[in-house]
């Protein structure tokens, strides 16, 4: 009988066969950071084969350059005033000159050289508190997932806590109370990211649990911290970097939001919050001064954002609720 | 008493195919399947998991899931109008009208936001603008029919206020408001306790009396066929194997594919001894051998049966089989 | 259903006593909790008196007690700047801010959760990928940048909306797209991943099986469930526009709790950012509440359990 699908709104279709694949005999390795960008993805895997995102790895290089090496890059003192040579637009605008690539600010201060310095704070204050909050949201989450019980209860209590305040309005107070200062700002940041790292760590740890390896290591008389420590701790690795990657963005808007507020590290030390918030006054005049570090600010959270999540795709992709 | 089927055919199949198209490959999971339906007769489509019955009920229905899964070829003739030409439309009027189903698990057939009283109220109106009393004594009709007692207060009570049984019989009331002359029963008893099982059974038996519909009855269990079908077809690996009159089947079953189905059934009487299995596993649906596809689990296979795919063989009146060794030379 | 509410207010009266808790310490912590109330000209005189009145000199405890027994009476403390009870200087602000928020969310889910729809239904398609595209942009941003990159455009450049302080409806536009962006986002991302559940659940087989025609299946069958987690996370949503008003209303020169906060910071005004932080808290509790009530009554399985 001839095939007659072909009426309106169905799809008319042609046979395909395809030859069956030969499945590989032996186990796929267990993949790492590394393994992930350097070996190409198996074929057989998921439909979406997510192609490795240069263009942002490409501009969170940069930045991490720019952080990195800013006394050698800075063609300017990021703090130096040179109020002669106030509010000069960028090199490409008319008024602007080549000294002063991005134009300056209202205190003759080249914003190049601020971006670049800010960078580096920027960077400093994700890397810490990602250290601090992570590695808190760590142990309370494997702490919580391992021993269970009240214990449990109890700290699971204080993550639905942490979730419903927002933690920003307490990183002010400890910058009112305490004074700013980088270890109040890493210390309020690190604030916002332990709850969901303990959160999602825990889910991790519950399912560990279950596996032979532990009661194995429980048959063998191994005390439960020795247990967390060199049993969970390793297994979980995974999830944790993917977790680190995916909340840079979150810290550096917490960053800059709390900079922006003035409750950040104190001026004349540049950071792209404290920019805007500078350049907000003169928006009319002056829109580079305010808009340039936002711009920056949001090249490298949607670089980051993009790259965690090409991550997670990877490496864990049971992690797609996040 | 069931009216004996009045010899009509209300529904034929002919060499329906519906593939799955992945990346990998493609999964024949109906593939050339052929039977009819008369009116008024109950025909049961048996088969292990994954031989494909739901999905040629899907098939009927056009409710594939959306993706790769499509049916390419072959012609479903409802009351002689081949509906796999219909569009999206039509079929939308055809459903629920003139072909309905039943799905298997009662707990997730019914929306869990929306009360009996108006899931029903939908199946019932169908667009046509109806006075709302009007519409709710016919919910409760429907629901006195399937033997829900105290059917106006059932209306307003949600899903999860009901039990399992209650519920799959609202899902039988939803499925024949339309009068259709067919209906798919996707293995309607399977997710229901042993005991509420034949209750269901007998009221389907029942239903079916009262309206003269014809009944596709999908199931893996034997022991339901005897009870509820007419016919039978077999199903294994995207094929029917055999088909036929209950009776026959039954007693003198033909392919051996039937025959060890029925063997493993446990009967309640006779001497103890060990459970009889079926050795092997099905094909896989993607990598499908070109001889027989029951031919590495065969107690009686030949060579032959490796080679080519066997030919229909008609047995009896109705009863036909597809096997080498009953072909004979 | 009652029992529900009852367990929720307790939790919360729990969580409020325990920011309340936290404040206080904070204010202790530092060894000179004078300083930090009262203005830098301050006489000795009105530093014994504070002393005194807030048991300065006692045990902690006492301290506590004094705290909560003024806190339970409306009075948390006098803003340094503003020369007025911070309690005061609250509910005077919040009716601005109050206004600006119910626009916010709605923005959020008139855009959001269409987009969410239609976003599942071309799922992989480019509709697909141009809201995700969209969402993923609206959380890069800085809600800050982004209040001052619109008064750039349309106020500076455009001269179509003003750039800032209450007024008449157009001062509204600005503050409510910066403060709404993320809503929409949010409620996209949520919307997309709940109708994708849903849309292959059972009953949505049945209902087509009922002939139904596909927008009643999708609007109606598909969506109503979907919204159900959509409801859960409005939680996060209270706390993150709570937040985004501080900066929102800061760029925008708004007068309300927002650029309340953020002047006690500027000021370092103690008692303020301390009598604010926890009015919040009791708000967004609060907000909470109502929508866990309101969760409760439109799942049924919840509210006739």
């Amino acid at each position: 009988m001839p095939m007659s699908t072909r009426a309106s709104g169905w799809p008319s279709v042609a046979i395909i066969e395809r030859p069956s694949s030969i499945e590989p005999a032996r186990k796929p390795p267990r993949y790492t950071v590394w393994r992930a960008l350097l070996w190409p993805r198996r074929q057989g895997a998921q439909r979406r084969t997510a192609r490795v995102p240069w263009v942002p790895i490409a501009i969170i290089a940069t930045i991490v350059v720019m952080a990195v090496f800013a006394p050698l890059l800075a063609p300017h003192s990021p703090i130096d005033q040179t109020l002669r040579d106030k509010l000069l637009p960028p090199a490409w605008m008319g008024g602007g000159s080549d000294k002063y690539l991005l134009g300056t600010d209202a205190f003759g201060r080249d914003i190049l050289s601020r971006l670049i310095y800010g960078a580096r704070v920027s960077l400093l204050v994700a890397l810490l508190a990602l250290t601090v909050g992570g590695g808190v949201g760590l142990a309370v989450g494997i702490v919580a997932g391992y021993v269970g019980g009240r214990v449990d209860s109890l700290l699971m209590r204080l993550v639905d806590a942490a979730f419903t305040f927002p933690a920003i309005l307490f990183a002010l107070l400890l910058a009112v109370t305490m004074g700013q200062g980088l270890g109040t700002l890493v210390i309020a940041v690190s604030l916002l990211l332990w709850a969901s790292f303990a959160r999602v760590i825990r889910g991790e740890v519950l399912s560990l649990r279950q596996r032979d390896f532990v009661a194995l290591a429980r048959v063998r008389g191994c005390s439960a911290p020795r247990i967390m420590l060199t049993h969970i701790l390793p297994n979980v690795l995974n999830t944790f970097m993917v977790l680190v990657t995916l909340n840079i963005g979150v810290v550096v808007i917490a960053e800059a939001t709390l900079s922006f507020l003035g409750a950040g590290i104190p001026p004349p030390t540049p950071t792209w919050g404290l920019m805007i918030s500078e350049g907000r006054g003169r928006i009319a005049d002056a829109w580079w001064v305010a808009l340039i570090p936002g711009l920056a600010i949001t090249l490298l959270v949607l670089s980051v954002n993009l790259f965690g999540d090409w991550l997670r795709d990877r490496l864990d992709p049971r992690l797609r609720q996040l | 008493m069931t009216p004996a089927p009045s010899g009509e055919t209300i529904l034929e199949v002919r060499d329906l195919h519906t593939h799955f198209f992945l990346r990998r490959g493609v999964v024949r999971a109906v593939d050339g399947v052929s039977f009819s339906l008369r009116r008024g007769e109950v025909l049961g489509l048996v088969g292990e998991s994954g031989c494909g019955k739901s999905l040629t009920a899907l098939s009927l229905m056009r409710l594939l899931p959306k993706g790769s899964a499509r049916t390419i070829k072959g012609e479903v003739l409802l009351d002689g109008d081949n509906i796999l030409d219909r569009t999206p439309d039509e079929m939308r009027a055809i459903r629920g009208r003139r072909i309905s189903m039943v799905l298997q698990d009662p707990q997730t057939s019914l929306n869990p936001v929306f009360t009996i009283g108006e899931q029903l109220r939908e199946a019932i109106v169908r667009g046509y603008r109806r006075a709302r009393s009007e519409v709710m004594k016919l919910a409760a009709a429907a629901l006195r029919r399937v033997e829900i007692a105290a059917p106006e207060q059932r209306l307003g009570q949600y899903p999860h206020q009901m039990s399992g049984g209650m519920k799959q019989r609202v899902v039988g009331a939803i499925a024949i408001s339309g009068a259709p002359g067919v209906l798919i029963a996707d293995e309607p008893t399977t997710a229901l306790d042993v005991t509420i099982q034949l209750q269901y059974l007998k009221l389907l038996k029942r239903l079916q009396a009262d309206t003269g519909m014809a009944i596709l009855f999908i199931t893996h269990d034997f022991g339901v066929v005897g009870r509820m079908c007419d016919r039978v077809a077999v199903m294994y690996a995207g094929r029917i194997v055999e088909c036929g009159p209950v009776q026959q089947i039954f007693e003198a079953p033909q392919h051996p594919y039937t025959r060890a189905l029925i063997a493993s059934v446990p009967k309640m009487t006779g001497p103890i001894g060990r459970l009889t299995t079926i050795e092997g596993q099905p094909p896989s649906l993607m990598d499908l051998p070109k001889g027989c596809r029951f031919a590495s689990r065969c107690p009686q296979v030949e060579a032959r049966c490796l080679d080519a795919y066997p030919v229909t063989v008609r047995v009896g009146d109705q009863h036909t089989v597809d096997c080498w060794k009953v072909a004979g030379s | 259903m009652k029992r529900y509410i009852a367990r929720r207010l307790v939790q919360g009266v729990i969580l409020l006593a325990l920011v309340a808790t936290i404040v206080f310490f904070l204010g202790r912590l530092t060894g000179n909790p004078v300083d930090l109330m009262l203005p830098e000209d301050a006489t000795a005189e009105d530093r014994a008196a504070l002393t005194r009145t807030l048991g300065l000199d006692g045990p902690i405890f006492e301290q506590f007690a004094i705290f909560v027994g003024n806190a339970l009476h409306g009075d948390l403390g006098t803003s340094i700047r503003m020369k007025q009870p911070a309690v005061e200087a609250f509910f005077d602000r919040l009716p601005n801010t109050l206004a600006l928020i119910p626009w916010a969310i709605l923005l959020g889910m008139a855009l959001g959760i269409p987009l969410g729809v239609v976003a599942a239904l071309n799922r992989g398609g480019l509709l697909d990928r141009a809201a995700g595209t969209v969402a993923v942009l609206g959380v890069a941003m800085p809600s800050f940048w982004l209040g001052v990159l619109l008064i750039f455009v349309f106020s500076v450049e455009l001269g179509w909306v003003p750039s800032g302080r209450m007024g008449g409806p157009a001062h509204y536009i600005l503050p409510v797209v910066t403060l709404g962006t993320f809503l929409v986002a949010g409620f996209m991302r949520i919307t997309r991943s709940a109708m994708l559940d849903v849309m292959d659940s059972e009953f949505v087989k049945l209902a087509r099986i009922k002939g139904l025609s596909e927008s009643v299946v999708i609007w109606k069958h598909c969506l109503r469930n979907a919204l159900i987690p959509v409801l859960t996370l409005w939680g996060v949503f209270v706390g993150n526009l709570i937040t985004g008003a501080i900066v929102t209303e800061t760029v925008f020169a708004w007068p309300g709790i927002g650029r309340l906060t953020y002047e006690a910071v500027i000021y370092r005004d103690f008692p303020l950012l301390q009598a604010v932080i926890i009015l919040k808290s009791i708000l967004i509790l609060g907000i909470n509440l109502g929508v866990d009530i309101l969760y409760a009554y439109v799942d049924p399985r919840i509210r006739l359990a």
